[in-house]
C-alpha cells in the first residue's frame, strides 16, 4: 500500500491543458460579445462600441486556469479512489475511541475554560459553546433514533422541543400548581425541586405528542411523511402563538425558576450555592451547573440509543428502515416499531427542551421556528444518519461555527464598521451544506457499524462491509 | 385430474384437515379484483406450488394469506384457527414464515443480523443452533456472515431470504418465487435445499414459481391460478403431464 502511495501515476497533463484549453475557447466565444464589447454612450448621444480586451482575457484565462485546477484535483482524486483505502474500517475506530475522547473533553471542558479565561470571560464560552453546542448534540441524537435509526424523515422535531419547553415552563410558573405542590410537598421544596421533577413530565408529554404525531402518519413515508411533521411542527407553533391564555402568545413565558444545585439554588442569598460552599457569589457556577446538567442529558440520550441498537426495538428500528415489507414478513409489528421511535426520539426533545426553557428563563415561540427542525437535521446528514460521533463533529461545525462568527470582530477592520459576520451566517451554513454532500454525500461518519462482531475474525476485508455511495 | 380446486388433494391428504385452509378468498385492490375467490388446500408435510401467468394473482394470494391485504370475502384458517383479519405480525407468531416476491434482505444490515432478524419472532430462542443449521444447507452464507447484504450476488441474497425465514423455524414455508432472476445452477441447488427441509424436517412448504417445470416436479401438489381463479388443480406428475399446462408454462422445452 504504502509502495503504491508513493509511486503514483503522473498526472495525464496534455490532456488536463486540451481540456482547459477547450473550455477556454468555450468562454471566449460565449464572453467575446458578451463582455469583450461593451455599448456606450458619446456625448452627442451616439451609441458606441468600447472593446475591452483585457477584461476578457482575464475571464477567458480565469476559466483556464480553473478548469485546469478542476480537472487536476478530479484526476488525482480518481487515482486516490482506485488506490482502495480501507476508509471504513478508520471511521469505525473513530467512532470507537473518537466518542471517549470527546466525551473526556467535553467533561473537562468547563474548568479549562476557567482556568484560561478566567470567571469574567468563562460565562461567554461555556454558554454560547458548551451549552449552545450540547443542546444541539442533545437534539441531534434525539432525532437521530427517528431519522438515523428508523429512517422517519421528521422535518418537525422542534415541535417537541417546544411541547418539552413549554411544559415546565408552564408547570413552573402556574399559580395553582404551585398551590397544589405546596400543599402536598411543601411550598419551599417545590420551588427548589421543580426543574427535576418537571423534567420528566416534560419528557413524557413530549413522548406522548410524538405518538399523537406517529398515529397520522403511520402509514407515509419519505416525501409524504417529511410534509406531514413539517406541518405538525408549524401547527404547533402556531397554536402556542394564537392561544394566547394557553402560552402567553407572541409574548412568551418568562420568570421561569432555574433549576437548583440539588435543592440549593444559585443566589447570592445565605442559603444559596455559593455561601452553603463557602464560595465568593458568581453566576458562573449556575452557568457551570447547566452545562454538567446538559451534558448528562445528552450522554443519556447517547448511552440509551447506543443500548436500544442492540435490543430487539432498536433492530427493528433499523430493519424497519431498510424495508417495510420484509419487517412484516418477519413478523415485527410496524406499527409499534414506528409509534416507539416517534415516541423516544420526542421524548428526548422533551427533555432537552425543558432543559432549554430552565436555562433561558423565558421562552417564546420564536424560538422554535422551522429553521431550528431544519438545523437539528442538518446535523444529522452532516453527521452521517445514525452515527453518534458524526452529530458531535456536526454541532461543533455547525452551531459552534456560527457562534465564532460572532468573534470575528476583526473582520471589520477588513471590511469596514457595518460588517457584521454574523449575517452572513445563512450564506456560510448553506455553502458549507452544498460542499459536504460533493464531497461527503452520506455525511462525516458514513460507515455503520454492526451491532455483533463475531467471535471468529473472519477475513471479511473492510470496503466489503463498507458503505456504497450513491 | 379434476378441473376444480376442492378435489384435487390426493386421497390420504384428503382425510386429515388441512395446515392451511383458503376458502373462496376474494382480495381488491381498491376497487380492482384480485383474488375471485380462491381455494387452496395446503396439507401438513406436503410442498404444494402455486404457478401461473404474470398478474394472475399468485404473490397477492401469498400476501394475503400473510394478511396485507386482507381478504374482503372468504376464510382463512391456519391450523384450525381464523387468520383471516389477523394483523401480519401475529400471523408470523403462529408459525408461518415467508420469503416475499423480490428477495428484501436488509441492504445495509450484515447477513449475520439479517438471520437474527428472521429469528426475532420467537426472541432468538434458538438463534445459536438454526445459525448453525441455515449455514450447513447454504456454506455461501457462512462464509459472508460480517458482509454487508447489499453486498452479496443476487443469488446469495435468495439464499439469505430463504434462510432468513428458515431462522423462525416456521411450521409453514411461503415462498414467492425464490428462484427468480437465478442461474439455472443456483435454481437447482434452491429447489434441491426446499426439497431438503421438507424431507428432513417435514416442513411444509407453499412455493409460488414461474419455473414451472422444476416447481411441479418438486411439489407433491399443484395449483394453476389464471386471473385470479384457480383452474387446475392435481400432483405435481399430474399437472406436469397436462397437455394445458405443457403449452402454457412448459413451452421452450426442459430438456
Ligand atoms: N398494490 C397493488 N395495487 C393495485 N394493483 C395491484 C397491486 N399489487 C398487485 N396488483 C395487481 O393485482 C394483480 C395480481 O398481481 P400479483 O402481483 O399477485 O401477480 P403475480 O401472479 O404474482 O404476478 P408475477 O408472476 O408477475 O409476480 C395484477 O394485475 C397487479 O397489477
Ligand atoms: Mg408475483
Amino acid at each position: 500500500m504504502q509502495a503504491e502511495t508513493r509511486s503514483r501515476p503522473p498526472v495525464d497533463w496534455t490532456r488536463l491543458i486540451k481540456d482547459a484549453g477547450f473550455a477556454a475557447a468555450i468562454a471566449f466565444g460565449l464572453f467575446a460579445l458578451l463582455v469583450g464589447l461593451k455599448t456606450d454612450q458619446t456625448l452627442n448621444n451616439q451609441m458606441i462600441l468600447v472593446p475591452r480586451p483585457q477584461t476578457l482575457f482575464a475571464l477567458v484565462a480565469a476559466v483556464f486556469v480553473g478548469r485546469l485546477l478542476i480537472g487536476y484535483w478530479q484526476a488525482t482524486r480518481a487515482e486516490g479512489a482506485a488506490r482502495k483505502k480501507p476508509r471504513s474500517n478508520t471511521m469505525l475506530k473513530l467512532e470507537k475511541y473518537g466518542l471517549p475522547v470527546a466525551v473526556g473533553f467535553l467533561v473537562a471542558y468547563p474548568l479549562m475554560v476557567l482556568f484560561t479565561v478566567g470567571p469574567q470571560g468563562a460565562i461567554k464560552w461555556i454558554d454560547n459553546f458548551g451549552i449552545q453546542i450540547l443542546i444541539y448534540i442533545m437534539l441531534g441524537w434525539g432525532l437521530n433514533i427517528v431519522v438515523g435509526l428508523a429512517g422517519l424523515l421528521d422535518l418537525g422535531y422542534v415541535a417537541f422541543y417546544a411541547v418539552g419547553a413549554y411544559s415546565y415552563a408552564l408547570f413552573a410558573t402556574s399559580e395553582p400548581i404551585k398551590d397544589f405542590m405546596a400543599q402536598i410537598i411543601g411550598e419551599g421544596f417545590w420551588q427548589a425541586w421543580a426543574f427535576w421533577i418537571c423534567l420528566p413530565v416534560a419528557g413524557i408529554l413530549a413522548a406522548f405528542w410524538g405518538m399523537l404525531l406517529g398515529f397520522p402518519v403511520l402509514r407515509l413515508r419519505g416525501d409524504y411523511l417529511a410534509i406531514v411533521t413539517l406541518a405538525f411542527g408549524e401547527i404547533i407553533r402556531l397554536v402556542l402563538i394564537n392561544w394566547v391564555e394557553f402560552s402567553n402568545g407572541y409574548a412568551g413565558i418568562s420568570a421561569i425558576p432555574r433549576p437548583s444545585f440539588f435543592g440549593i439554588p444559585f443566589t447570592a442569598a445565605d442559603n444559596g450555592f455559593a455561601a452553603t460552599f463557602g464560595l465568593e457569589f458568581s453566576p458562573i457556577y449556575r452557568t457551570i451547573f447547566l452545562f454538567y446538567i446538559i451534558l448528562v442529558l445528552a450522554l443519556v440520550t447517547a448511552a440509551v440509543s447506543m443500548r436500544l441498537r442492540r435490543l430487539p426495538v432498536g433492530r427493528a428500528w433499523e430493519a424497519l428502515r431498510e424495508d417495510e415489507i420484509a419487517c412484516r414478513s418477519l413478523g415485527i409489528n410496524t406499527v409499534n416499531t414506528k409509534l416507539t421511535a416517534f415516541a423516544i426520539g420526542a421524548m428526548f426533545g422533551g427533555f432537552a427542551g425543558a432543559f432549554f426553557a430552565a436555562r433561558q428563563g423565558f421562552i417564546s415561540p420564536e424560538s422554535f421556528v422551522f429553521h431550528e427542525s431544519a438545523q437539528i437535521l442538518a446535523i444529522v446528514v452532516l453527521g452521517g444518519m445514525g452515527s453518534l460521533l458524526g452529530v458531535v463533529i456536526a454541532s461543533i461545525l455547525l452551531v459552534g461555527g456560527v457562534e465564532i462568527l460572532r468573534e470575528l470582530d476583526f473582520l471589520k477592520q477588513v471590511f469596514g464598521d457595518g460588517f457584521d459576520p454574523a449575517q452572513y451566517r445563512m450564506l456560510i451554513f448553506g455553502i458549507c451544506m452544498v460542499l459536504m454532500m460533493l464531497w461527503k454525500p452520506r455525511g462525516l461518519i458514513s460507515a455503520r457499524e454492526p451491532t455483533v462482531y463475531l467471535k471468529e475474525k473472519k477475513a471479511v476485508s473492510a470496503d466489503l462491509v463498507q458503505e456504497g455511495h450513491g | 385430474m379434476t378441473m376444480i380446486a376442492e378435489q384435487g388433494a390426493p386421497a390420504p391428504a384428503a382425510a386429515r384437515t388441512p395446515l392451511l385452509a383458503v376458502r373462496g378468498v376474494k382480495t381488491y385492490y381498491g376497487n380492482i379484483i384480485a383474488l375471485k375467490g380462491v381455494d387452496i388446500d395446503v396439507h401438513r408435510g406436503e410442498i404444494v406450488t402455486l404457478i401461473g401467468a404474470n398478474g394472475a394473482g399468485k404473490s397477492t394470494l401469498m400476501m394475503t394469506i400473510f394478511g396485507k391485504p386482507q381478504a374482503r370475502e372468504g376464510s382463512i384458517v391456519y391450523d384450525g384457527r381464523d387468520i383471516t383479519r389477523m394483523p401480519t405480525h401475529e400471523i408470523a407468531r403462529l408459525g408461518i414464515a415467508q420469503s416475499p416476491e423480490g428477495r428484501r434482505v436488509f441492504p445495509r444490515m450484515s447477513v449475520y443480523e439479517n438471520l437474527q432478524m428472521g429469528a426475532s419472532v420467537n426472541n432468538l430462542a434458538w438463534f445459536d443452533e438454526d445459525l448453525e443449521k441455515v449455514c450447513t444447507i447454504f456454506p455461501r452464507l457462512r462464509e459472508r456472515l460480517q458482509q454487508r447484504a447489499g453486498t452479496l450476488s443476487g443469488g446469495e441474497q435468495q439464499m439469505l431470504a430463504i434462510a432468513r425465514a428458515l431462522m423462525s423455524r416456521p411450521d409453514l414455508l411461503l415462498l414467492d418465487e425464490p428462484s427468480l432472476g437465478l442461474a439455472p445452477l443456483i435454481v437447482r441447488q434452491i429447489f434441491e435445499v426446499i426439497r431438503e427441509v421438507n424431507a428432513r424436517e417435514g416442513m411444509t412448504v407453499f412455493l409460488v414459481e414461474q419455473n414451472a417445470y422444476h416447481a411441479l416436479k418438486l411439489a407433491h401438489r399443484g395449483y394453476v391460478m389464471v386471473n385470479g381463479l384457480i383452474t387446475m388443480s392435481g400432483t405435481g406428475r399430474e399437472l406436469l403431464a397436462d397437455p394445458q399446462v405443457k403449452a402454457a408454462y412448459l413451452e421452450g422445452g426442459h430438456h
